[in-house]
């Protein structure tokens, strides 16, 4: 476990911060305990509350934990590794402002991995929302931290085209077919990046970052197996167990939830020191997510105990 | 009945379609590689790189005759770090006509497929390697069409598969339709759904229905709106308050007419309105936010929660669990079954939501098609069964046949297209 | 006929639908009817756009229950719809990017959509706690095994499991909760996934030949011959 680096004054602020919520969540959680074995039911609201806390103390008072990558997060960050400079890759921003907290993290990881490499990016989205989403990664990374990427010739932003796998099915075939211009309305052909691009056959990897539908599951069925494409994926937690059946036969590797975008940004900061002081909004939060899978955890066994206390009772009557 | 016409037609029509595989497969004898090519050299300037060789086309198998595959072997100067090749240039010339720049592609290339090509025209390629300060170009291929295929032979086995499960679906409709007594298991979810309402009348409180947030394109959506046709019967007959805030416009005609029709066949179309159905919003969150405010309000005695849904399954059922709804959920997606299943009275898995509505009905024929399904059961369980033993026997004794039958299999039930 | 003419379309739209996928000459009739589908459906906006207005304006009319919201969704609604469509605040002309930075459009996109979406995603965390807390109880024997799955799938998302089992030697790097963890979402879960994708899938095609053969008609408006 390592601490954010801070000044000497905020880090013992921080460390009292941190001592006094983890008493309030330990003792209130002891308290209820109490209250358990006495066969006093937890109200729904006193739940919510504990949830709050031990979700909002980790965001006030930073706790930093060092992640190791997992096989198939480990997997897609070895696969941009290998890809040759000038090799493009396709980012498809599958998700809208509400599955932004989880899977924006891993869009601006990869975006940022992508572009240190000299990969060229084609973005695009099958959920309308998903165009705001790149104006977050274009504003908050690509900008600020890659000043000499130039739009159309290092990366393109393609948009959003109504009509789910619909589009998929087309740019399988043919990408200016559904595309003919950015969003900015430049012409396919004299966008530099689509250069010996046709359809998304041509293209290095494809990489969906999403959880909804459509998402990584259409791209696979109307791109990765009938196309032969490469592709990786970033999903919320939610769908990840689903998607293991296509690891790694048709889908190359995953980051699953805000604990495979943690992982993806210790290898990216590993082995790229100058993203050291880059924000890394996922392994920020870990902090909240340990503490509330803990207080989760308290509150099943504290419903375990009342149910079997209840059980006992109802035995001896 | 004019459905039953149609419905005879389809064993018809699958006959032809094998007879159609029979007549035309020799007609499916693809384009051999041709890589007799002429000698000259159609670009010829001042040769510092070597040109691309072997350049070779052909027919792209199994479609409409609009793609010729081309390969060929890269430049010898087309090298990782130290090559001096900086892209090539594909060009063609269509039926004789001059020849013109078709695509670019980056170095290291061999291979590409040129579509949207037509039948009936001659085409002619020949490809350049470019550096920065010369061109080489490769000598041209001989002139080649594109050959329609009329069925996909990449996809045998899909249709021999398909083929199979719907066969015995329909024959089982059949057989239903005879008269035959078919067995299904209770469904304790849609036993349930008659109490549910009930319950709804008995303490003067509304229904709320929600049928996903997917469109009528989402085959569970379909299946939402037909148990809503039960449903609505139901309630029609019970005089109970129906409410249904939908997510797509579709989705609101669509359940418009069919909870009409049920007020109609209840004998009181005049107690049917409009407002039972209104659309909210196509946003995912917004709908979620709307159908909580209503559950909170209204409290109604019983949710439907049947369709396709994604993160908000449990943010639906968990407040209607805390206003103290009996819950019937369904859904075919897998990662919100177990949201359902902890926060709802009832959860149809998957297929069942798809049999609900022959369950409800009782109809013979609509019972029958779930008989069919459980051939397509017992044909999945007896392949996996099979290819496990085979897969096991293989690690431990690598024996040529096994390995034969068992890359048979995988080969069966992999999808090329 | 009113029911005849629909009957026939879904038998004529589902068979070609089907034989498309297996002739190569139909292979874009497929993508055809998926097109006419997405125009359909643009259209039907405006009977959801003028829904949600008439629901609402008929509510403030008659001052029903709750009638000031409505002015809320009233009120978002047209400045969203007005916002796009003369791109209010855009710097560009009328045909700009929807989405440029600076436009009210993006504007309110960004500083009201995005935080109430977040909002409203962010009651999962609330309600998985809460329906975890009703529903993991130890009641018979395959809840506690489920009990117990669930107690190493969330450690497992965690550093801490690292932590609690990271002395496990590597030769039983099996039993370290992590990989447990991993170990149940790829094997039992990954199993049960399977079989319920499998049921799923046969579901479907038994529904929609009911469709397509015309059995199944409720979704037209009833059932009625």
């Amino acid at each position: 476990m390592t601490s954010h680096l801070m000044p000497p004054l905020a880090l013992t602020l921080v460390d009292i911060g941190r001592i006094l919520s983890l008493a309030v969540i330990a003792g209130g959680l002891l308290w209820l305990f109490l209250r358990a074995i006495k066969r006093k039911e937890v109200e729904r609201r006193v739940i919510f509350l504990f949830i709050f806390v031990s979700v909002v103390a980790p965001i006030l008072f930073p706790t930093v934990f060092q992640e190791k990558a997992t096989p198939i997060v480990k997997d897609v960050f070895d696969k941009i590794e290998s890809l040759p400079p000038g090799s493009v890759v396709l980012l498809s921003y599958d998700f809208d402002p509400a599955m932004a907290p989880e899977v924006q993290p891993m869009a601006d990881a990869i975006s940022r991995h992508c572009l240190v490499r000299g990969l060229k990016i084609i973005y695009m989205c099958l959920f309308a929302t998903g165009q705001g989403q790149f104006t977050s990664t274009l504003e908050n990374v690509i900008k600020p931290e890659f000043p000499d990427k130039v739009n159309l010739v290092d990366y393109v932003n393609i948009g959003y085209k109504a009509g789910n796998e619909g589009v998929l099915n087309v740019i399988i075939t043919d990408f200016k077919k559904m595309f003919p211009t950015d969003v900015d309305g430049v012409p396919y052909d004299s966008i530099a990046v689509f250069k010996g691009i046709r359809s998304c056959k041509d293209l290095d990897l494809v990489i969906s970052i999403g959880g909804g539908k459509p998402g990584i599951k259409e791209w696979i069925l109307f791109v990765g197996d009938p196309g032969n494409v490469p592709i990786a994926s970033g999903v919320a937690a939610v769908v990840a167990p689903l998607m293991y059946p296509y690891y790694p036969a048709q889908m190359l590797g995953m980051l699953g939830g805000i604990k495979g975008a943690a992982e993806y940004e210790s290898e990216l900061v590993h082995h790229y020191p100058q993203f050291k002081n880059s924000p890394t909004p996922a392994l920020l939060m870990m902090g909240p997510q340990t503490l509330a899978h803990l207080v989760i955890m308290a509150f099943i066994v504290i419903g375990n105990i009342l149910y079997l206390l209840e059980r006992k009772k109802g035995r001896k009557r | 009945m004019k459905t039953i016409g149609l419905f005879r037609f389809l064993p018809a029509l699958t006959s032809f379609s094998i007879a159609f595989f029979i007549i035309f497969s020799p007609a499916l004898k693809a384009q051999a590689p041709d890589d007799s090519l002429s000698t000259t050299s159609p670009d010829a300037l001042a040769v510092s790189i070597a040109p691309p060789t072997s350049l070779v086309v052909f027919d792209y198998k199994y479609d409409d005759g609009e793609a010729l595959e081309l390969t060929w072997v890269p430049s010898v100067d087309d090298l990782p770090v130290v090559g001096k090749v900086t892209g090539y240039e594909l060009y063609r010339s269509d039926n004789g006509g001059e020849f013109y720049k078709i695509t670019e592609l980056i170095p290291g290339s061999n291979n590409f497929r040129d579509e949207d090509l037509s039948t009936g025209v001659n085409y002619v390629y020949y490809i350049v390697a470019l550096s920065a300060d010369a061109r080489a170009a490769s000598v041209k291929t001989e002139a080649i069409q594109t050959h329609r295929e009329w069925l996909n032979f990449n996809l045998k086995y899909l249709f021999l598969i398909a083929l199979i499960i719907s066969a015995s679906v329909i024959y089982f409709i059949e057989t239903a339709r005879r008269g035959k007594k078919l067995f299904v298991r209770k469904i304790a979810g849609l036993e349930a759904v008659d109490d549910a309402i009930g319950q709804a009348t008995e303490m003067g409180r509304s229904i709320l229905f929600i049928p996903g947030i997917n469109d009528m394109d989402e085959v569970q959506t379909l299946a939402a709106i037909t148990i809503l046709g039960r449903v609505s019967r139901v309630v029609a007959d019970y005089d109970t308050k129906i409410h249904m805030p939908v997510s797509r416009s579709l989705v609101m005609t669509a359940a418009r007419e069919t909870i009409k029709a049920s007020y109609m066949a209840a004998g009181r179309p005049d107690a049917y309105s409009d407002d039972m159905v209104h659309y909210v919003t196509d946003e995912q969150f917004g709908y979620v936010a709307a159908v909580d405010a209503i559950m909170v309000r209204e409290k109604p005695a019983t949710i439907f929660l049947l369709g396709s849904f994604f993160a908000e399954s449990l943010i639906l059922a968990e407040t209607g669990n805390s206003v103290g709804a009996i819950q019937i959920a369904g859904t075919a997606r897998p990662a919100q079954l177990p949201f359902f299943i902890a926060a709802c009275d009832f959860t149809l898995i998957g297929e069942e939501l798809f049999a609900a509505s022959a369950y409800l009905s009782g109809e013979p024929k609509q019972l029958g098609s779930l008989k069919g399904q459980d051939v397509g059961k017992a044909l999945a369980m007896l392949v996996i069964l099979i290819a496990v033993i085979l897969a096991t026997i293989s690690e431990i004794r690598p024996l040529e046949t096994v390995r034969y039958v068992l890359d048979f299999l995988i080969q069966v039930f992999t999808i090329k297209t | 006929m009113k029911r005849n003419v629909p009957l026939a379309i879904t038998f004529i739209v589902g068979a070609v639908l089907i034989f498309s996928v297996f002739i190569p000459p139909m292979e874009n009739w497929g993508e055809d009817f998926t097109l006419f589908f997405d125009i359909i459906a643009v259209f039907a906006f405006f009977l959801g756009g003028g829904n949600l207005l008439r629901v609402h304006l008929t509510k403030l009319s008659r001052r029903k229950q709750d009638w000031p919201y409505s002015i809320v969704t009233i009120m978002g609604f047209l400045l969203m719809l007005a916002a796009g469509l003369f791109r209010i605040g855009n710097p560009g002309d009328i045909n700009a990017s929807l989405t440029e930075q600076g436009s009210l459009f993006q504007t309110i996109y960004d500083s009201v959509f995005v935080p109430l979406g977040s909002t409203m995603y962010a009651l999962l965390a609330f309600f998985v706690a809460s329906a975890s807390y009703r529903a993991f109880r130890a009641k018979n024997r395959e809840a506690t095994i489920l009990l117990v799955a669930a107690f190493i799938i969330l450690l497992g998302r965690t550093p801490l499991g690292t932590i609690v089992t990271g002395w496990v030697p590597e030769s039983f790097s099996i039993l370290q909760i992590p990989n447990l963890a991993i170990w149940i979402m790829n094997s039992p879960n990954l199993a049960g996934q399977r079989a319920i994708m499998i049921g799923i899938g046969l579901g479907v095609v038994s529904m929609s030949l009911r469709l397509i053969l015309g059995i199944e008609r409720t979704y037209l408006g009833g059932d009625d011959k």
